[in-house]
């Protein structure tokens, strides 16, 4: 496979979050708004591209029996990182994402990537490889926000689109809206897809 | 005290489910919710690590304190909880195998499930004593178990309903999840 081909898989044939339905949790949480969205996105391709370079350069090195251990630890560290980052800079994005930042440590999509990929492959290919899953999973995140944002606020990134007097359906930015638009988008996702398999895919 | 506790519990159960209203742990909720058997199974294995997670953890957060290195939390937290998860399969094996058999499959997957990981955090967050974080833990379990099982059962039920054939699968899954979030919504007005 070359760099382009792994890089487009990511981001389309094997979506993390539309396909392989992997990370759920931020997927759910933090789509209330399109802003909040991007900068969970972005955060988790951060940690992604970083750990997936370092478990690449290291594979050769960490033994067999320890390995989900030691992928815990640079995938933590790097989290921390990225803590510290939001909070020094863009103090109100890390207020509103809140305990999501630390929890990306859990999301599976980074231990998946680590497991699935960096651990076999090159450094190249695994950067590509955390480009494609980060973007697409940054994508999906976006798509979903919008749809919450425009319907239960009506703006978009915060700017406001339909005047003064609308009349948000609130119940797209609290909890049973997020169910519902992910379920909405992947039933679409079912009638498009032509080669459609059906029954349940897994979750991890 | 006991009123706090209480107040404490329903609010962990009904008023934030984890799952329903907090997004924590929707990967086995969505993954090992096909049956009321195994989710059930899944449910008391996550109680059980819940509570010993927010037990252990609460010391080792008193420890990062004593040497003023606060900011190690998540990284000290997801160790801990990787091999306490470990160990609880290792003793369950030895100890309790009936047990053992029945959660077996399950105990290895709750190292990744981000309730356990989010209630040692939000411990720290609402800075809880030693029984406070304890109660909320066990009690954040509670509130899993119930949302996994609530689920299951509407999932035997679609098994055998005439769904049209994009909705098959996840979505149906996911918009009866939403569907369960609206009912835990009604007990947000509770406040004691």
């Amino acid at each position: 496979m070359n760099n382009k081909k792994i890089l487009f898989n990511g981001l389309f044939h094997e979506n993390p979050t539309f396909v392989l339905l992997l990370g759920m949790c931020p997927t759910l949480a933090v789509t209330t708004g399109v802003i909040d969205a991007l900068g969970m996105g972005l955060s988790t391709a951060f940690v992604l591209i970083c750990s997936n370079i370092f478990i690449s350069l290291l594979r050769k090195f960490i033994p067999d029996m320890v390995r989900i251990a030691a992928y815990v630890v640079i995938i933590a560290s790097f989290v921390t990182i990225v803590k510290m980052l939001l909070e020094a800079y863009l103090p109100a994005l890390s207020e509103s994402l809140g305990m999501y930042i630390p929890l990306i440590v859990v999301n599976c999509i980074i231990l998946g990537r680590a497991e699935a990929f960096a651990s076999k492959n090159n450094v190249l290919s695994s950067v590509f490889d955390a480009l494609g899953m980060g973007l697409g999973f940054t994508g999906a995140l976006a798509i979903i926000a919008t749809f919450r944002e425009i319907i239960g606020v009506g703006t978009f990134c915060g700017i406001p689109l339909f005047g003064e007097n609308f009349q948000g359906a609130s119940i797209m930015i609290m909890a049973p809206g997020a169910f519902f638009t992910l379920g909405i988008i992947l039933a679409v996702i079912n009638i498009i897809s032509v080669k459609k398999k059906g029954g349940d895919k897994d979750v991890c | 005290m006991f009123a706090n506790l209480f107040a404490l519990s329903v609010g962990a159960i009904l008023i934030e489910n984890f799952v329903l209203v907090q997004f924590m742990g929707i990967c086995p909720f969505l993954g090992v919710s096909k049956k009321v058997e195994t989710a059930t199974g899944m449910g008391l294995a996550v109680i059980f690590v819940m509570a010993c997670a927010s037990v252990i953890t609460y010391f080792v957060y008193m420890l990062l304190e004593l040497l003023e290195i606060e900011y190690l939390q998540t990284i000290a937290f997801i160790l801990v909880i990787a091999v306490l998860v470990q160990f609880v399969e290792m003793f369950l094996k030895k100890a309790v195998p009936t047990l053992y058999n029945s959660l077996g499959i399950y105990l290895p997957l709750i190292t990744t499930n981000c309730a356990v990981l989010g209630v040692a955090l939000l411990n720290v967050t609402k800075g809880l004593n030693l029984i406070g974080s304890l109660v909320y833990g066990t009690m954040a379990g509670v509130g899993f178990t119930l949302a996994i099982i609530l689920l299951a059962g509407v999932r035997e039920r679609l098994e055998s309903s005439d769904i049209p054939d994009f909705l098959k699968g996840m979505p149906i899954t996911l918009i009866a999840a939403g569907l369960l979030s609206v009912a835990f919504m009604g007990f947000s007005g509770l406040s004691f």
